[in-house]
This record gives C-alpha cells, structure tokens and sequence, in this order.
C-alpha cells in the first residue's frame, strides 16, 4: 500500500475522483457515464497533444512549436480535402502524420545537428510555422461547407459506443504507453532525462534520440492538426494560438519534471484530463468561463509546488543540507 | 630570452560556441542591422524619413524594456514567461483605478507597482519553494491573464485621461519619443548595473555556477529574487506606456509579448542556458527586430509573414556561428 501510494498518478487520479465529485454537488448529471464520455472525448486532442510534448521534456528539451504545427498541417489538410475531396481520409490522416513528422525533424535537426537549445529553435519554428500557415492560406480560412461530409465526420461516427476521436486517442495511449515501457527506446528517453552523459557512456545515442522525440512530437502535432480542424470545422492562421502552453501545463499538472526523466503516460493523460474536466465544468455550474485561464493557472502553481516534493533526488541531500546550513 | 612562463590565463567564461565565433557577436549584430537599414532604405522611399524612423521604435521600445530586464534573468539562468501576463493584470488595474477616478501620476504608480507585486510573486516561488522557473511562470501566466479576464471579460476599460498619453505618444525633444528615451535610458543603467557593478559579475556567475556561487557566499536567492522583481518592475512600465499608446485596456493585450521579448534576448546573444550575455547585444537586437517589422510594414508585408522573418532570423543568426566553426574545423556533419 505504501509503495502504491508514492505513484503520484494515484494522487492526480484521487485528485480528478474529488474534482468530479465536488462538481456533481453543484450538478448531479456530471458524473454520469455519458458526460465523463464526451468529457474524455472533448479532451482526446490535448490528451495526444500532451503525450507527444512529454517524450520530449522527458529527454530535458521543450516543443513550442506543437501548436503551430498543429495549425499549419491543420490547414494543409483542409485545404487538400477542398481542393480534392476524393482523397479518402484515411489517407488524409497520413499526409497529415507526414506533414507533422517532417516539420518535427526540422525541429529535431537544428537541435541534433547544430545543438541550438530546444527552446530557441522552437520558439523560432513557433513563429515561422504559423506564418508559413498563412502563406499557404494566402490568409483565407477554409470554412465548413468547403470540406467534404467524409472530412467532418470521419471522427464524429461512433464505434463501439464511443466516436471514432476517443478510439483514436485510446489507441495513441496505449502506444506510448507501450513505447515508454516495453521497448529500448522508451528507456533511452527516461535514461537521458535522468543522465545524458551516464547515457552516452550505455550506449545511447543521445543525439539522435532527441531527433527522434522531435518527430514524434511532429507527427503527433500533424495528427493533432487534421482532428482539431475537423473538430472545430474551420481552419484558419489563428487556430490554437497559444495553445502550446496549455500542452505543457497539462504535462507538468500530470507530474512531467521539466528538468526531464521523470513522467509517465499515465500522468500526461492525468493532467490533460484534469484540464479538460475544469473548461467542461465551469459552464455547467454556471462559472463564467473567463475564471477557466485563472483556475489552470493556480492549478500548474499548486501541481508544481507538490510535485518538487516528490523529485528531491537522494543523491542530492548532502548539497541540500549544506545549502540550508 | 627570458625564460617567464606565460600568465596563466583563466578564462572568465567557459568556450561556448557563440562566443567562440570569429566575430564578437555585438559586430555581427551591428552587421546585420546595417544591411537591414540599407536593405530598407532601398526598397521604400519612405523610409529615410525622421518621423518615419521614429514610429519604427514604438515597435520595440516596450518589449525593449521587458527584455532589458529578461536578459539579465536569463543569464542568471531562470526565465520569466508571464510578463506579457503582467502586462495585462498590470493595465487592468490601471483600468480600475481609471474608473475610480485615479489620476495620470497615481495611474503610472498603480501600474508599476503591480507589475513588481507580480514580480515578486514569481520570485518567492522560485526562490523560496526552489521550483523551476518556466513551469512556475507558465503558472503565473495564466493566472494573471486569468484574473485579467475574470476582471474584464469581454469588456474594455477606456477612458484613460488626457495627459495620461504623454507616456506613449508623447515626445521629449523633434522625434525622439518619451518611449525612446526610457528605453536607452534604461538600456543604459542596465549596462552598467551588468557589466560595470558586482552585482552584475555575480548575475554571470550564478548563471555560471550557482552551487558554486552559493559555496562562495553569493547570495544566489536573494539575487535572483531581485531580478524577478526587476523584471515585474519593467513589466509594469511597458504596461503603463502600452496602455498609454492604446488607451483602453483589453484582457487580451500585449498577447505573445513574453516570446518576443525572449526572442530579443537570445538574439542579442545572451545564451539561453545562462551565464552569457550583453546589454548592448539585446538592445543591437531589440533595434533589429524593429527594422525588420517596420521596413517589411512598409513594404505592405503583413504581420504574420513578418514573423516568419522573425523567426527565421533567430534560428539563422544562432545556427550562423555554428556553422561557420565547424566548415573552419572542416567537420560539417
């Protein structure tokens, strides 16, 4: 029991378990099976976002540029699908994983190759992407009734009891969850979190590693791009601006250390859950949604504060102890 | 021949590969704005103009302010993500005061005190709890912009009073704006607080080393604090003259102001992993960001498309130096 309880998903989970709780007093019918449904539906594209982005701040790097990337492959595959709406969709869906991967390896090249931190080249790519979104566009949005019935509501049709959206999340879960915990590469992205030079010294290719997390991020950004237009039914050069912050907050609230090598998949959902129950409940317990920027704030404050707890490293006592003294 | 061995030389600094270009990173920069100035000078017959030239700096000097502060936070090696937040909390409670009926010099106080009470906020949980200074202010950023737009809503404040524009549109002397002169004024206590007084060594060392600044008897929290606390301060005077220049207060202002105020300073060649970095390098930076976004306005080249300059500049100018090395080295991999 006591080593059950140091998992601190447990605690995040316990922590969801009393936020939906302390939501059903104000409003019985959140808590029903077909509300927590469309709540983790509503939450599948941040849930995919935040797994992609926790692969790299597992490794000590940052992608800024998630949801430029997200906006940009967005409005390629939208445009695509109005110019030629034959392509089927499943094929949309693999331009858009090659769209995402190949912005992600330009992200991962400049950090693999020339070394330039993570968050400058991604802080650049934030902005050249978005721009390049516009260039393509021309600045013209690609509306509803521009794309095809198929593009729409390929992720709305139900299977199994839950959209084709939830499947695909549930899937994108269960193969990270597979990758972090059952394959080599999986262990070289914690073991380079923890210690790269340790990691150069077993053989991992630290280098190349983090490319390959760039790309992951990339693609999972491309994917991300075509289920948030056909979500949302409009691609334009504003989609998801900012949004690159509220995947980070939804890794550090799921106990990701941005100092890198401690997180898991379970957290990253965690956290991109917990977000999306707060911005599903405010408007039914009749909070104004303007409180929901304020309410994540302290809730990344609160999450931060109580996992520095929990990563204070044994080695690293002796140091402390000088340092208080 | 004497036989002296050479002074040991201790480098101050450890060989990184920005500074170790062959060109000092401040004559790269001055480089790059000339061909920039020239470039505009060509391409737009309006841009020799003094007025013209003038409402050029209204495209830096705020964000200028904010990253003469940022730089020396990121060489100490933290960073601060929620001053574009504190912008906005910062002119939101201008805004109130606004409707209580404040005046220009109570206006210019509440809008600078605001921005160190956030200052300091961000700097008590980094440096007495010991968290990280990115998740903290990912934090603090939405909670400010939050209780901006808990404030506010969808409304706007207006109403700010006459003599409270001076900040933002007014003029010292011919062209040079009251915005201007603040930000070489303050550029300018920035250097030599830096470059020139202890505190400003010790800022280098800590972002150097701060175990062993600590063991040495630098008061590493306590300064790094005070650099939180400078940064909420700079916010809060780029939120007095923003809100000046505007005059009205959205929830939504300065919006995206944090990443290009970090933008400025990486590309004044402050290293972003801390311990190197000038202040006349951000301000070359700060005087180059400008350029390009007003000469490329003036060529009706729309904002976003801008970025994308923005953008591209960053990741060259850094990746520059690089390159160049290793080619000399012959080892381009």
């Amino acid at each position: 029991m006591k080593t059950f309880l140091k998992y601190r998903e447990i605690w995040l989970l316990a922590g969801i378990v009393l936020l939906i709780g302390l939501i059903s007093t104000r409003f019985p019918g959140f808590a029903e099976p077909a509300n927590l449904r469309q709540v983790f539906n509503d939450t599948s594209i941040l849930m995919i976002l935040a797994l992609g982005q926790m692969v790299v701040i597992l490794t000590r790097s940052i992608d800024l540029s998630m949801a430029s990337n997200l906006c940009f492959t967005g409005m390629v595959v939208a445009m695509l699908n109005a110019a030629h709406p034959a392509i089927p969709i499943p094929l949309l869906i693999v331009i858009a994983l090659a769209v995402g991967l190949v912005l992600g390896a330009i992200n991962g090249f400049l950090v693999w190759r020339l070394n330039i931190p993570s968050i400058v080249v991604t802080l650049g790519t934030l902005t050249i992407y978005r721009g390049a979104t516009f260039v393509v566009s021309g600045g013209a949005w690609v509306n509803a009734d521009q794309m095809s019935p198929g593009f729409i509501n390929f992720q709305r049709a139900a299977f199994l009891g839950l959209p084709v959206l939830s499947w695909i999340a549930i899937i994108v879960i269960a193969l990270f969850f597979l990758a972090m915990t059952r394959t080599a590469i999986g262990r070289s992205i914690h073991a380079i979190g923890v210690n790269p030079t340790a990691s150069v010294y077993a053989g991992i290719d630290v280098g190349r590693t983090k490319f390959m997390v760039f790309c992951i991020s990339g693609m999972i950004g491309g994917l991300a791009g075509y289920l948030w237009i056909s979500r949302y039914v409009i691609a334009s050069v504003e989609v998801a601006n900012g949004y690159e912050l509220n995947i980070i907050a939804a890794c550090v609230i799921g106990g990701i250390s941005i100092a890198g090598g401690i997180g898991s998949v379970g957290g990253a959902v965690l956290g991109a859950l917990f977000l999306g129950i707060i911005s599903n409940a405010l408007p039914v317990i009749n909070i104004s949604p303007f409180w929901q920027m304020a309410i994540s704030g302290s809730a990344i404050i609160l999450a931060v504060v109580l996992n520095a707890r929990g990563e204070r490293r044994q080695g690293r006592i002796i140091l402390r102890k000088a340092e208080a003294a | 021949m004497t036989d002296t061995p050479a002074p040991r030389h201790i480098p101050d600094r450890l060989d990184k590969p920005l500074s170790s270009a062959i060109f000092s990173w401040e004559a790269l920069l001055v480089v790059i704005a000339s061909a920039i100035f020239i470039v505009n000078s060509f391409a737009s017959p309006y841009f020799l103009d003094p007025w013209s030239l003038s409402d050029l700096t209204f495209n830096f000097t705020e964000k200028g302010l904010i990253a003469l502060a940022m730089a020396l936070l990121i060489i100490s090696g933290e960073i601060d993500l929620s001053v574009a937040a504190i912008v906005a909390l910062a002119s939101t409670m201008m805004g109130m005061a606004v409707q209580a009926g404040a005046g220009t010099p109570l206006l210019a106080l509440i809008g600078i005190v605001v921005g160190l009470g956030c200052g300091a906020f961000n700097g008590l949980l980094v440096t007495r709890l010991g968290l990280p200074s990115i998740v903290v202010t990912i934090g603090t950023m939405s909670l400010f912009r939050g209780i901006a737009f808990i404030i506010l809503g969808d409304q706007a404040y207006k109403g700010y009073p006459e003599s409270f524009a001076f900040f933002g549109q007014g003029y010292v002397w011919w062209v040079f704006s009251f915005e201007l002169a603040l930000f070489l004024g303050a550029a300018l206590i920035y250097w030599f607080v830096l470059h020139r007084t202890s505190f400003g060594r010790r800022v280098f060392a800590i972002g150097n080393n701060p175990v062993a600044c600590q063991f040495s008897g630098v008061r590493v929290d306590r300064i790094k604090f005070i650099l939180f606390c400078l940064t909420g301060l700079m916010s809060g005077i780029a939120s007095v003259l923003i809100t000046s220049r505007l005059g009205s207060t959205r929830p939504s202002i300065a919006q995206g102001y944090e990443l290009e105020a970090i933008t400025m300073v990486v590309l004044g060649g402050v290293s972003i992993l801390g311990g190197a970095g000038s202040i006349l390098g951000v301000v070359l930076a700060a005087f180059i960001m400008g350029l390009v976004t007003f000469g490329l306005g003036l060529l009706n080249v729309p904002g976003i498309v801008m970025s994308i300059f923005i953008g591209l500049l960053l990741i060259i100018v850094i990746a520059l130096p690089i390159v160049w090395r290793r080619l000399r080295e012959g080892r381009f991999a």
